[in-house]
């Protein structure tokens, strides 16, 4: 027997109905009454024929953002090693130039920056066919990825950086006392902390990119948004919107669970 | 605080009864479209469309005013009442005649490719080929549901269809006659010309209206007859195109 059990419990603290409890139920049964209504719609306009019509193409534009956001954010992680690296760095010229990318891709928005590299560069077709780059910048997919990991590569920069950041000096010191190299220290002992730290923002930047990834249908890549405007255009009905935003909450919280299981996975040893 | 509530509440209705006081017509176009409806350099709209809407506008003694909206949440916008009519060189289909009712049609049009002068083209080849088209046109549908074999490319608005086709993304795009030959005469469009006969003609252009409003309908079917019988009509006609693209 532990001797949590064996203490005897607090008696429950009295919980009167104050104002802010009672405007905490209103707005929650505000939402389950905009929920339900939601609901409600989606069943009294069910449209079997638009279902069979566009339902496989759903799933095939599901795949295609899984596919580009997979891709481009594990291109993104690689690419973020080096430039967290920059940033951290001592050498005045390499922070610098790692900041400076940071700065650039995370303060305009992707959209601009998917633009200029289909549109952009496109329009710089002899020079880059001569460098033997075209049939990739051909291609709205290659493009889509190209510019998505660049972005993501930024953001997942400053989170490693913050992460490794946050261990304290005293783990880089203990291991050059061991005799650790300065890589073996961070491959070894910092990073293995760093990670868990890192943990959540990763899991938010995969967010961001799943939904940020709805614009790539504006460069002709049919991904899942790219299909529903489709079905939009044909039908002019406005449940396949509502349906597109069902299945990128089904993705997102489905990524929300998988990095709670994760974090409670690499996390056992600090529960008390 | 009670009294400051109550004077944005008053101003607020206030508003409104101004606004449903007003007889202003508000007509939606997309501005993308050159030469039916598109930007000038300083934002203005011009083009064959607005100008047949002024001309229908001073016909019917009704002030008029603009409003520009994306390609694809035209007819939303249209029910949502954001605007009354719709003149962008929308096609009279079957498909929006359930969610909108049209005027007489205004001018009549046929899909046709456009490609690259040096590129051999053969309109029944298609496949592996790929097609540009605006998402949310009849030409858009055109292509998928006639060239299966081809990768049809689908882009928000005209001019993003026809900036790939000079990068050489494209092999060809698909779409109204008029807005194509605007754009091949024009030094934009210079790489490209005309490949074959139209693929799919009588294409009816109407003015798009809410559904039921058969009074701005008759006022709309009677100002079209105006200004083809005063001349009006042939006279922007012939600023913009040297054929007669009313046809019958």
């Amino acid at each position: 027997m532990t001797a949590e059990a064996l203490a005897q419990r607090p008696p429950a603290p009295p919980r009167p109905w104050t104002r802010a409890r009672i405007a905490g139920w209103v707005l929650l049964g505000l939402w389950a009454a905009a929920g339900l209504g939601l609901a409600l719609f989606l069943v009294a306009s069910w449209n079997p024929e638009l279902f069979s019509q566009y339902a496989p193409r759903y799933l095939s534009g599901l795949w295609v953002t899984i596919q580009l956001v997979a891709i481009s954010v594990a291109v993104g992680a690689l690419l973020s090693i080096p430039i967290a690296y920059a940033r951290l760095s001592r050498n005045r010229v390499l922070s610098w130039l790692g900041y400076a990318y940071v700065y650039v891709f995370r303060g305009t928005p992707l959209l601009a920056q998917t633009f200029l590299i289909y549109y952009g560069f496109g329009s710089f077709r002899p020079q880059l066919e001569a460098v033997g780059l075209w049939s990739f910048f051909r291609e709205a997919w290659s493009c889509a990825l190209f510019a998505f990991s660049l972005n993501t590569a930024a953001y997942q920069a400053e989170i490693l950086r913050g992460a490794i950041q946050s261990v304290p000096r005293g783990q880089w010191e203990g291991a050059a006392a061991l005799g650790l190299h300065r890589l073996q220290a961070l491959r070894l002992v910092v990073l293995p902390q760093a990670l868990v730290v890192a943990l959540r923002p990763y899991g938010n930047e995969l967010i961001l990119m799943i939904k940020g990834s709805a614009i790539v249908a504006i460069i002709t890549v049919y991904d899942l948004m790219g299909e529903t405007r489709r079905a939009y255009s044909r039908s002019f009905d406005f449940q396949t919107y509502l349906w597109a935003a069902l299945l990128y909450l089904a993705l997102v919280e489905s990524l929300r669970h998988a990095v709670d299981w994760i974090e409670r996975r690499i996390t056992r040893h600090l529960v008390r | 605080m009670r009294k400051l509530l109550l004077a944005l509440l008053a101003s607020a209705s206030l508003t409104g009864l101004a606004q449903a006081q007003d007889t202003t017509l508000k007509i939606g176009t997309e501005g993308a479209y050159p030469p039916f409806n598109n930007l000038t350099a300083s934002g203005q709209l011009e083009g064959f469309d607005v100008e047949i809407a002024r001309a229908l506008c001073d016909e019917m003694k009704t002030k008029c005013e603009f409003v520009t909206q994306d390609w694809d949440g035209m007819i939303p916008a249209l029910q949502a009442g954001k605007f009354d009519a719709i003149v962008a060189s929308m096609s009279i289909t079957p498909e929006r005649q359930q969610q909108v009712d049209f005027s007489d049609p205004y001018y009549v049009n046929s899909l046709t490719f456009v490609a690259p002068k040096d590129a051999a083209f053969d309109a029944k080849a298609q496949d592996g080929k790929s097609i540009g088209v605006q998402q949310g046109t009849i030409a858009a549908s055109f292509a998928e549901s006639n060239y299966k074999g081809a990768d049809v490319k689908a882009y928000p608005t005209q001019l993003e269809a026809w900036a790939d086709l000079e990068n050489g993304r494209i092999d060809s795009v698909l779409a109204d006659f008029g807005v194509q030959y605007g754009w091949i005469s024009s030094p934009d469009g210079a790489c490209c010309e005309f490949k074959g006969d139209p693929v799919s003609r009588d294409d009816k252009i109407g003015i798009a209206i809410r559904k039921g409003d058969t009074a701005l309908a008759g006022r709309l079917n009677e100002a079209i007859k105006a200004i083809r019988a005063n001349g009006k009509y042939a006279e922007i006609n012939k600023k913009y195109f040297p054929f007669d693209i009313f046809g019958q």
